[in-house]
């Protein structure tokens, strides 16, 4: 395997006095898709705010492309290219459609996305790009995280919970855009409830269970036993 | 006025081409003023321009950076105490002198945004107090500015701004109102940058806009220093009006933060129209019911809590909701000079 273009080693992670991921082991390739599966509260989406720096950890405990940046701000991390769609979208509800968009591109970085490519990817984005992004449905919505994200151009996406209370056919319609969207040699990390859903669409996964790696390995290595147990502990 | 122009033809709506066009008969209206309008008139004028100018400062303060400072009076008596220093001491000319109070207010700002930015919520509002308190000691013990009795500008420098009492008066009216224009410029063409896109993602979400590179601490501190040096230059012009000085009057918590808060609060925060409305109503009150004593402050702060109860949002809030109406047009910002976010 190629230099990996992130690592986690011994990642522990607390909110305040609760200790939420203990000891993580994690890496992923330049061009890459590695799902994280688990229940609730086994530590998914605690893992995606490390990396993206909305908690803070030990600055050796995360290493993207050789540098340390356990320790850096979400601002510092978002200029390195790696960009967070977070959980519940959590969009600006002052902000329109495009400007959604545009505070993702803000940051300047190059590279293939733009506010045409996004609307080229998510056609109904843009008959829509001067509303409020609160009137749209929970699927458009989040079409606008994921596009807001892609404006950074980042190299890795980190993609939490997407199909989280959408329709099957709304999420189907998010997850047959991920191949254009990894297609051009973009890393991403999925996190997902839906199993068989998050390995169909990785190479990769790992399975949390109580803020520790309980299985890891190649998407279609493991029989469905084995994640059963990973995931749920029994 | 006439770069706001150039921007609202972008993406304008009706109301805000007739507002931006009212606005520029408005200010020719007041420009000509001393035509029309009587000595009285003219001061009261004055008097609400920098008050709006501290409310929309103010406002970009709380309502967009979401700094809820109590302190702002630091730098109004901060500026108002640089106009007597450097006029005094510095022979500077009263109106270079406001001017260089404003830079320096904006340098003051730096050591101590320093200071304050490591508090958050209720604990940063409390710690700006705490600093214009330490302002207001500090300068009543200054005791060639007067100490804790203060002093009055000498008639030579007042009479160095203009020969006759009216020509002074018109002066002081002119720059208040060229204060008013700069200040609401400056908000406006911030708002609409791409800082003031920024500033309306932290007030929404702060940490999403963290994870998507945006500086929160810097852009707070910028609105900060910007609008601290305004502040100042805010108040040196209060005092040249005054032309008296005294530590509770120039850091008065009262005079230039807990009205500006009402102003704001009830006009609307948030908004760019809130504080004009605001400062409207509340110079309305007060040539209506400041006759009445303390009843005239009860008054007040009846307003105040109703309008918190029935209309968080402010006048202007309830204005804009039923008729979806925007004079500054802020939301339907479309061109993007930068070229790779054009389509």
């Amino acid at each position: 395997m190629a230099d990996p273009l992130l690592t986690l080693t011994r990642l522990d992670a607390h909110y305040n006095d609760f200790q939420a991921l203990f000891g993580i082991d994690f890496d992923i390739a330049e061009g890459e898709v590695v799902a994280i599966i688990g229940s609730n509260g086994a530590g998914k989406s605690t893992l995606m705010r490390s990396i993206s720096g909305l908690i803070t950890n030990g600055a050796s405990q995360i290493s993207y492309r050789g540098e340390q940046i356990g320790a850096l701000r979400a601002d510092q991390i978002a200029e390195k290219g790696i960009a967070l769609v977070p959980e519940g979208r959590q969009l600006f509800p002052s902000l329109s459609v495009e400007e959604n968009l545009l505070i993702g591109g803000q940051i300047g970085r190059s590279g293939p996305w733009s506010l045409a490519k996004i609307f080229e990817l998510f056609p109904v984005l843009q008959e829509r790009r001067d509303q409020a992004s609160t009137s749209l449905s929970g699927g458009q919505q989040q079409m606008v995280a994921i596009g807001r994200a892609l404006m950074a151009n980042p190299d890795l996406l980190l993609l939490d919970e997407v199909s989280l209370g959408l329709a099957p056919v709304i999420i189907k319609s998010i997850y047959d855009a991920l191949p254009q969207i990894v297609g051009g040699g973009m890393s991403a990390v999925i996190v997902e409830q839906d199993i068989s859903k998050a390995l169909s669409v990785s190479s990769r996964f790992y399975c949390l269970q109580e803020g520790r790696v309980s299985l890891e390995g190649e998407s279609g290595s493991q029989t469905r036993e084995a994640i059963s147990r990973a995931y749920f502990g029994v | 006025m006439s770069s706001m122009q150039d921007h609202t033809v972008v993406r304008s709506s009706r109301a805000s081409r007739f507002a931006a066009l009212a606005g520029i008969a408005i200010l020719i209206l007041l420009i000509a003023a001393p035509l029309w309008a009587g000595r009285a008139d003219m001061r009261l004028l004055g008097e609400l321009f920098l008050y709006l100018a501290l409310a929309s400062l103010w406002n970009l303060l709380a309502g967009y950076a979401g700094l809820v400072s109590v302190g702002q009076q630091a730098f109004v008596g901060f500026g108002g105490y640089l106009l007597f220093a450097l006029t005094i001491f510095g022979g500077l000319h009263p109106v270079l002198a406001i001017g260089v109070a404003g830079l320096l207010g904006a340098a003051i700002a730096v050591p101590v945004a320093l200071l304050i930015f490591r508090l958050r919520g209720a604990y940063f509002a409390i710690g700006t107090w705490v600093v214009a308190e330490v302002f207001r000691l500090t300068f009543a013990q200054i005791s060639v500015l007067g100490g804790g009795s203060g002093s009055s500008l000498p008639v030579s420098i007042v009479k160095s701004v203009a020969a006759n009492r009216t020509m002074r008066e018109w002066t002081s009216y002119w720059m208040a109102l060229g204060l008013v224009v700069l200040v609401l410029a400056v908000v406006y063409l911030f708002l609409r940058s791409r800082r003031g896109l920024a500033l309306t993602a932290i007030r929404d979400n702060e940490l999403a806009a963290s994870s998507l590179g945006i500086d929160i601490w810097k852009t707070q501190f910028q609105v900060y220093v910007v609008t601290a040096g305004l502040t100042a230059l805010t108040g040196g012009l209060i005092f040249l009006q005054k032309l008296r000085i005294s530590p509770d009057a120039a850091f008065s918590v009262n005079d230039w933060t807990a009205f500006v808060i009402f102003i704001v609060v009830i006009g609307g925060i948030g908004t760019i129209e809130g504080p004009i409305i605001g400062t409207l109503v509340y110079f309305a009150l007060r040539e209506f019911l400041s006759d009445l004593g303390t009843i005239y402050l009860i008054v007040l702060g009846v307003v105040a809590i109703l309008i918190m109860l029935k209309a968080p949002k402010g006048l202007w809030g309830l204005i804009r909701e039923r008729w979806g109406i925007e004079l500054f047009p802020l939301s339907h910002r479309v061109i993007y000079s930068k070229p790779d976010k054009e389509k």
